[in-house]
């Protein structure tokens, strides 16, 4: 076995699997995201109804999985509920290594079953087992915890799984994977729950071979010394993302309370230092990484009405938690943010949607828009967490109309209720914890996920801190060079916090040695072609750059390089899209 | 006495399994199909981590349930392998207490540690070390 070619086509419908060999894909797409935007098309008839058996799952991973540290993720993708739009969503753990050493590129799931189900792949192909005894388990760690023990492969294998939310089909339920891990953004989870679908265990063993031994072994050597050298890589180990908090704050660029504001001297006690002093009980990582950047909280609590009975909780943090289900909600007492962590991890929702859907709803009852009628006699104040976490519990329930269009993100809720202004969503995903200046929000509107991830366009904004802002052009020009130079990676399924490490040379002569021939110019086209193929995706299911809505929050609030002019904005965003088809 | 590899700390790991990779590039090739370590989780990554390799038994129950005498007594405890005469009936496998066997089913022959310690070199955590056996 070389690269994964292999693609397992799954159909729930009729419980059946085949598997095909797609090297066509895999050899100018590479894997991951180029491989896994082509299958969708393929699979996902346009208007498919995301919540309908037309709607596929693909998950790919890439040539470099299992080979070299750092690239362990697996993409995701799939028709999301919540935009209407692409759905993409990566996730580390351990998913990418079992699905490669399982023998497979690529697992396409299609069709929906009738009866709750789940999915136990290996080499020799797809177990259907009945779910009907786990659905409606509301927990993703109990799920996990049942799962682990009916199936084998402790340790080379991972387990994908919904909670109560991805089966009340809330459209950013995620998936967990391997309890701390998440495809978090864009409603997989509902998608799985609209097919019944209630986990995926994969696990493998396989060896990979390579062109040249030596070579092999010295390459890794030079990847794997950088990677545990960086200073970049020290930082998310020691503190974690959440060490961002704050420089964030200082900066006045931490969205919080509804983006009313953007800085607060409690910060301090959601900050990563903070957590790690106190809270801070184990780390761990994703397969084949040194780094270790997951920071889980120990909460050691008594139980209220028993003297000397403890229980000790095992809470994870990270920048864009603190900053959903923390600073967005104005929660700055860090056991209650954690509590709420908690739960919104045990439910299986996105974290960021989550936070702002809360946010949006609090300012929408300060207002009046809503009453106790809609919140059932909940008062939804900024920092108030038991009333945040009853609200989440209604979420996933839908016991009336006004929980029932929460469930459906901020854009469908304040469409129908009103307070579109301070609803913080850019292409119907509610928005992440960077409010840096105008180019993060330039980002948020033409990122292919209108994901911080996508470009990066806070770190434009920091940099301008001390240098100059880049005019629209320019700033439009610099994003689209690193969202195409990013399809590489996630091409590769290469974590972007070593993208640093995985620069052009390294990539294209770890490649080489993996099987596939590639001269390190030639990546950058391939870059953009995924690009390309995945915005045309968007277009054609509806998706129009020039009827993207700005939340007016956005231009209230300064950001720490001023006032964000809307003129800016636009013009950057046309010029995006200018040059992405140039 | 040889030194061992020895699990000196399975509180500092992290899971991340570079040794398990490791163990298998020794032959040149990724994946893990010729693995002779184990990084799992103790029932779920909030409980922590059990690193599964050889303890270099001085009386290996593995080497003893072979049938055709295809482990033979290493010196400084545990076995080496002579993979001419395994015939992969398991047995070892079975017979081995903490599950330090593993299988690779590529070729159908166990997977055993020869505590050559390179995975040590790779292990970010200071989880595993090379030494001595120490007198109980």
């Amino acid at each position: 076995m070389r690269l994964p070619t292999r693609v397992l086509m799954v159909d729930l419908t009729g419980r059946r699997f085949t598997v095909e060999d797609r090297s066509d894909l895999f050899q100018y797409y590479i894997g991951g995201s180029g491989v896994a935007i082509n299958l969708l098309k393929e699979n996902c008839p346009v208007g498919s109804d995301p919540l309908g058996p037309d709607n596929p799952i693909v998950f790919a991973v890439g040539p470099l999985v299992g080979l070299y540290p750092l690239a362990s993720k697996t993409v995701s993708m799939f028709k999301s509920p919540l935009t209407g739009n692409l759905g993409e969503s990566h996730a580390g753990g351990r998913s990418a290594v079992a699905i490669r050493c399982a023998g497979y590129g690529a697992i396409v799931i299609r069709g929906a079953s009738e009866s709750p189900v789940y999915l136990s792949i290996d080499d020799k192909g797809v177990q259907f087992r009945d779910a009907s005894g786990i659905w409606g388990i509301a927990s993703t760690v109990t799920t996990g915890r049942v799962i682990r023990e009916l199936e084998v492969g402790a340790g080379t294998r991972t387990i994908m799984r919904i909670g109560g939310a991805g089966e009340h089909l809330v459209r950013y339920a995620s998936v967990t994977t391997e309890t701390y891990r998440h495809f978090g953004r864009l409603g997989l989870g509902a998608v799985f729950g609209s097919k019944k679908l209630k986990a995926v265990t994969v696990s493998g063993n396989h060896g990979i071979e390579v062109s040249d031994r030596k070579l092999y072994r010295e390459t890794y050597d030079d990847i794997y010394k950088r990677a545990v050298s960086s200073p970049v890589m020290k930082k998310y180990h020691d503190i974690g993302t959440a060490s961002n908090i704050m420089p964030l704050n200082l900066q006045k660029g931490l969205p919080m309370m509804n983006l009313k504001a953007t800085t607060s001297t409690e910060a301090e006690h959601i900050s990563g230092e903070r957590l790690a002093e106190n809270y801070l009980g184990r780390r761990v990582a994703c397969a084949h990484c040194p780094v270790a950047c997951i920071h889980i909280a120990a909460l050691r609590e008594p139980y209220e009405k028993e003297p000397y009975f403890y229980k000790t909780t095992m809470i994870p943090y990270d920048y864009e938690l603190i900053y959903g289900l923390g600073s967005m909600v104005g929660i700055f007492d860090e056991k209650a943010m954690l509590h709420l962590i908690d739960a919104v991890e045990i439910w299986g929702l996105d974290a960021m949607s989550t936070g702002v859907v809360l946010a949006w709803a609090t300012e929408a009852q300060e207002k009046g828009l809503i009453t106790q009628n809609e919140t059932l006699g909940l008062t939804l104040k900024f920092g108030d967490e038991p009333a945040y976490a009853k609200a989440v519990e209604y979420i996933v329930k839908q016991p009336n109309e006004f929980y029932a269009a929460l469930a459906k993100g901020v854009d469908f809720a304040s469409k129908r209720f009103g307070g579109e202004d301070y609803a913080l969503a850019f292409g119907g995903n509610e928005m992440p914890g960077y409010h840096t200046g105008p180019v993060s929000h330039v980002g948020h509107l033409t990122g292919s996920r209108h994901s911080h991830l996508d470009a990066a366009g806070y770190s434009i904004d920091q940099a301008a801190l001390k240098d100059k802002l880049p005019d629209p052009k320019n700033a439009a020009a610099k994003l689209l060079k690193e969202e195409a130079w990013r399809q590489v990676l996630s091409g590769l399924v290469v974590c972007f916090f070593a993208r640093g490490i995985y620069d052009k040379d390294t990539v294209a002569k770890a490649l080489t040695i993996a099987g596939h021939k590639m001269a390190p110019d030639a990546l950058d086209g391939i870059g953009m072609e995924i690009l390309r193929e995945k915005n045309r995706f968007k277009e054609m299911e509806g998706f129009k750059a020039k009827e993207l809505r700005i939340p007016g929050r956005v231009f209230e609030t300064p950001s720490p390089l001023g006032k964000v002019d809307e003129k800016y904005l636009r013009e950057s965003v046309e010029e995006f899209y200018r040059l992405l088809y140039a | 006495m040889m030194p061992r590899l020895t699990v000196v700390d399975a509180d500092r790991c992290v899971g991340c399994q570079l040794c398990m990779f490791a163990c298998n590039r020794r032959y040149g090739e990724g994946g893990l199909a010729k693995s002779a370590i184990r990084v799992r989780s103790v029932g779920g990554f909030e409980r922590g981590f059990v690193v599964v390799a050889c303890r270099a038994c001085p009386d290996p129950p593995c080497m003893k349930v072979c049938p055709v005498d295809a482990l033979e007594q290493r010196r400084g405890g545990g076995v080496v392998l002579k993979e001419g005469k395994c015939i992969g009936c398991r047995r070892c496998a079975e017979a081995c207490p903490v599950h330090a066997v593993f299988w690779d089913d590529e070729v159908n022959k166990p997977d055993i540690c020869v505590h050559c310690g390179y995975c040590v070199g790779y292990c970010p955590h200071e989880v595993l070390a090379m030494k001595e056996a120490e007198p109980v």
